[in-house]
């Protein structure tokens, strides 16, 4: 299982919570499980999110390995200048 | 991708600072700029933009335009299909309106003929009946109950009931127990900001030529930060193939984020298509100002605590951001900048973005951080100055550093926030003495910066040079700083390599050259690249020599036996082996594709001494000096070239840039006369200090540095001149009338 943190304005989808544990050992498994654990990140999701690794930014590597000793944060998909 | 443990490499080429590859064509006028471009049969666009804020358009007759002599064809909203998903549909809307016109200045019809004179004649000759609705400009007053509503129905899940309309979204970041924070601390400040929405500024107005066959093939030449990004938005909007469409980026005169979306493409290839020849679109000044993308601009609320030691026991902040009249995700990012300087235990950010009548907000270096960030410093330098404290000295005890669980939630790897403070404690600038009138102020900056989507391609010619094919407009030098890579890793001389920008046709998908993608993810690739190149010349020179591809090595451009067992061979040099490749195999190329992560996020300090005319609120910038750190400066020239453009572009922002509408919801200022950037008079010389704190994500240790420099100065200019006027300063910019309303106001 793998601990998640979710920014403020996500715990509305998970009951409150602002950590959450899925069953995941990739990017895109974690994004698959956390849509149908708790269907209202759903949209979210759709819209775009970035996943912190050990306080590094992916944006979209769903084959990046996620073990349960990383820290991993969600995070709103980047966009720059 | 592969965290490097520890890059100890002596570097031969990165690092030093030879010419620019494109310094000659830009001096001597033979560089291709977005208007540049021509073609036979060409024909003239001009895009008929609405005069109301916001208005329902009830009808637009275009017979008379079309009867006109010398007008080939006339477009309107109805001419394109909307696409379904939310993104690409507000990008068409802004090209062109559909039943609504949503700002001053947003398209309504556009025309293509066979001169400029003829085409703007045209437009006079369309005419559109509108039914003039309220509209709303300020995002304070968007956000009340029963303002005007820009759009209906476009809050995302997370908007909470019962609030205007206008609201799009919502976001919360932070930690800790906030009201135990403040419980312990002996001072606390509470401030609100507000800050005006500013253009990115490029000297270039937006200009493309476009050509649709018969067969529904087309050709794109526009300036750009994003071909690839241009080709997928405008095949979705005129439901094309992405393989129809070969998008060329021109020369770019400066994009700043600005050029990383479409505004005249799609009007330009349907007017193609229906006239069946080839039609140019240039902007005018006053279109770039009106119907290209400003910043969002903000009203934040700020409270911080803190200790009469100087430690910050909480932050919270309450960012309001407008990205014009559409939904806009630039608060999420104001929001997890604005306290990333800080280790704190209690933190807290809140952000909205509502919808105005304003053009689509458009990136602008790092979008969204230098608002929040400019609003939590300014109270951090209040209360140094509330509680007697060095300012320098705060930010050092609350500074974030490895292991900091940041304020957006991930723990920090290496950052550099530290080493660029030290150094500016270290520098003779920071205990410089100050006359009458002046201060000083310092601000920190923060951005994420990110890697993306890239493909290079190195080839070798038989002479043994090398050409780099990549996908990204050069913004900021990195042609050069790519060659300069490339040569390092090859071990051959910087003047044997050429970097191009290739076509949409003749290379894989590449991010748009931003986040301070470039150097970090096209640097990277065009390294690995080098070494498939340089894997298959070690393959070649074995097969030549007999022995085995593992007995052979790369060392300063040339394949070498690797020990005594493998033989006695002469090296072959690059040029050699290029040179027999006809015989060995064929051409020798090299490639790599990657999405980049690892990018490292990046801080800065900037220190700035200004003085303020009590008589006229006049405030000039004497001493400014910028501290950051690039992990590696591939070409410092270009390194100091992003750090010294961000403060100046940041003075501006500061002291004189801002969208100023009338009553009537009209851009009232929509050229350089009355929209004043800064000009080389208005300045000091711009100090930079680079620090190289070698980012782990990439071989080189290279970070981006392109957004950065743009955050810190709003706070930092802000601070100084709070202290050289004797009041605090709460809204950008700080014009005169501004300071001077301040100054009275405090007696």
């Amino acid at each position: 299982m793998v601990k998640v943190l979710l920014w403020g304005s996500l715990r509305s989808a998970t009951g409150g919570q602002a950590e959450v544990e899925v069953d995941a050992t990739t990017f895109k498994e974690l994004l698959d499980r956390l849509a149908e654990d708790y269907p209202g990140l759903r949209p979210q999701i759709e819209r775009g999110v970035s996943l912190a690794l050990d306080g590094v930014i992916y944006r979209e590597a769903w084959f990046t390995p996620i073990g349960p000793d990383n820290e991993v944060v969600l995070m709103p998909y980047m966009t720059g200048g | 991708m592969t965290r490097q443990d520890k890059i100890t490499r002596a570097f031969k080429q990165v690092g030093t600072r030879p010419p620019r590859p494109d310094g000659i064509d830009k001096v001597t006028g033979r560089a291709m700029y977005g208007a540049d471009m021509t073609a036979p049969g060409m024909l003239w666009g001009k895009v008929l933009r609405s005069p109301h804020a916001h208005a329902r358009i009830r009808s637009i007759d275009t017979s008379a335009a079309e009867a006109l002599e010398g007008v080939k064809a006339v477009v309107t909203g109805a001419d394109f299909t909307l696409p379904e998903d939310d993104f690409y549909r507000d990008v068409a809307v802004n090209c062109m309106a559909q039943d609504a016109a949503l700002y001053d200045g947003h398209a309504v019809a556009a025309v293509a003929a066979v001169s400029e004179a003829v085409a703007k004649a045209a437009l006079k000759l369309i005419k559109v009946e509108y039914e003039v609705l309220p509209h709303v400009i300020d995002v304070d007053a968007a956000m009340t109950t029963g303002a005007p509503v820009v759009q209906p129905g476009r809050a995302y899940e997370n908007v909470p009931e019962g609030m205007s309309e206008n609201v799009t979204s919502h976001c919360e970041f932070g930690h800790g127990d906030l009201a135990a924070g403040f419980a312990k601390a002996d001072v606390i400040v509470e401030r609100s900001f507000r800050t005006a929405a500013t253009h990115q500024g490029y000297i270039e107005p937006h200009a493309c030529l476009a050509s649709m066959g018969g067969d529904g093939r087309a050709d794109l030449w526009c300036c750009t930060q994003g071909q690839f990004h241009v080709r997928e938005v405008c095949a979705e909007i005129l439901g094309m193939e992405s393989s129809q469409l070969r998008v060329t980026a021109s020369e770019i005169g400066g994009g700043f984020g600005g050029k990383t979306t479409v505004f005249i493409e799609p009007v330009a290839l349907a007017l193609s298509r229906k006239a069946g020849r080839p039609v140019k679109i240039v902007m005018k000044r006053d279109e770039v100002f009106r119907a290209t993308g400003p910043t969002v601009h903000s009203s934040i609320d700020v409270k911080i605590g803190m200790t009469r030691d100087g430690r910050i026991t909480a932050g919270e902040a309450h960012l309001r951001y407008s990205g014009g009249a559409f939904p806009c995700g630039t608060v999420d990012m104001g929001a997890q900048s604005a306290f990333a300087a800080y280790d704190l235990d209690a933190v807290r950010t809140f952000g909205w973005n509502a919808m105005t009548n304003r053009p689509k907000e458009a990136a602008y270096r790092a979008p969204g951080a230098p608002q929040a960030i400019y609003a939590v410093e300014s109270v951090v330098d209040e209360l140094c100055q509330k509680l007697g404290l060095d300012p320098l000295d705060v930010r050092i005890l609350n500074a974030a550093r490895k292991g900091t669980k940041s304020a957006y939630g991930p723990t920090f790897d290496e950052i550099g926030l530290l080493a660029t403070l030290e150094a500016a404690k270290a520098h003779p600038h920071y205990t410089a003495p100050l006359g009458p009138n002046q201060g000083r102020g310092l601000s920190c900056g923060f951005w994420f910066n990110f890697g993306g989507n890239t493909c290079v391609t190195m080839n070798l010619a038989f002479d043994g040079t090398v050409t780099i094919t990549e996908g990204n407009p050069d913004i900021g030098g990195s042609r050069a700083s790519i060659s300069l890579m490339a040569a390092e890793e090859l071990g051959i001389p910087y003047d044997k390599v050429r970097t191009i920008v290739a076509d949409t046709a003749s290379i894989g998908h590449n991010d748009i050259t931003d986040g301070s993608r470039v150097t970090f993810s096209v640097g990277l690739a065009a390294i690995e690249a080098a070494r498939d190149a340089i894997a298959k010349m070690c393959a070649r020179v074995a097969k030549i020599w007999g022995i085995d591809p593992d007995a052979v090595e790369w060392k300063d451009g040339a394949v070498h036996p690797s020990g005594p067992n493998a033989g006695k061979f002469p090296p072959m040099t690059l040029a050699e082996i290029a040179a027999t490749s006809p015989n060995t195999g064929g051409p020798i190329a090299g490639h790599y594709e990657v999405n980049a992560d690892g990018a490292g996020v990046s801080f800065g300090v900037h220190l700035v001494d200004v003085e303020v005319d009590p008589e006229t609120g006049a405030t000039k910038v004497l001493r400014y000096t910028v501290f950051q750190d690039a992990g590696k400066a591939v070409h410092p020239d270009y390194v100091e070239g992003q750090m010294q453009g961000g403060a100046v572009q940041g003075i501006g922002w500061a002291l004189n840039e801002e969208y100023i509408y009338g009553e009537d919801g009209r851009l009232q200022n929509p050229g350089f006369l009355d929209y004043r950037v800064p000009v080389a008079s208005d300045l000091p010389e711009i100090e930079t200090v680079i620090l190289e704190i070698p980012n782990p994500g990439h071989p080189y240790g290279v970070r981006g540095v392109g957004e950065t420099p743009i955050v810190p100065p709003l706070a930092a200019i802000s601070n100084a001149v709070s202290r050289a006027a004797g009041v605090r300063l709460t809204e950008l910019p700080m014009s005169p009338p501004r300071i001077l309303k301040a100054l009275s106001a405090q007696g």
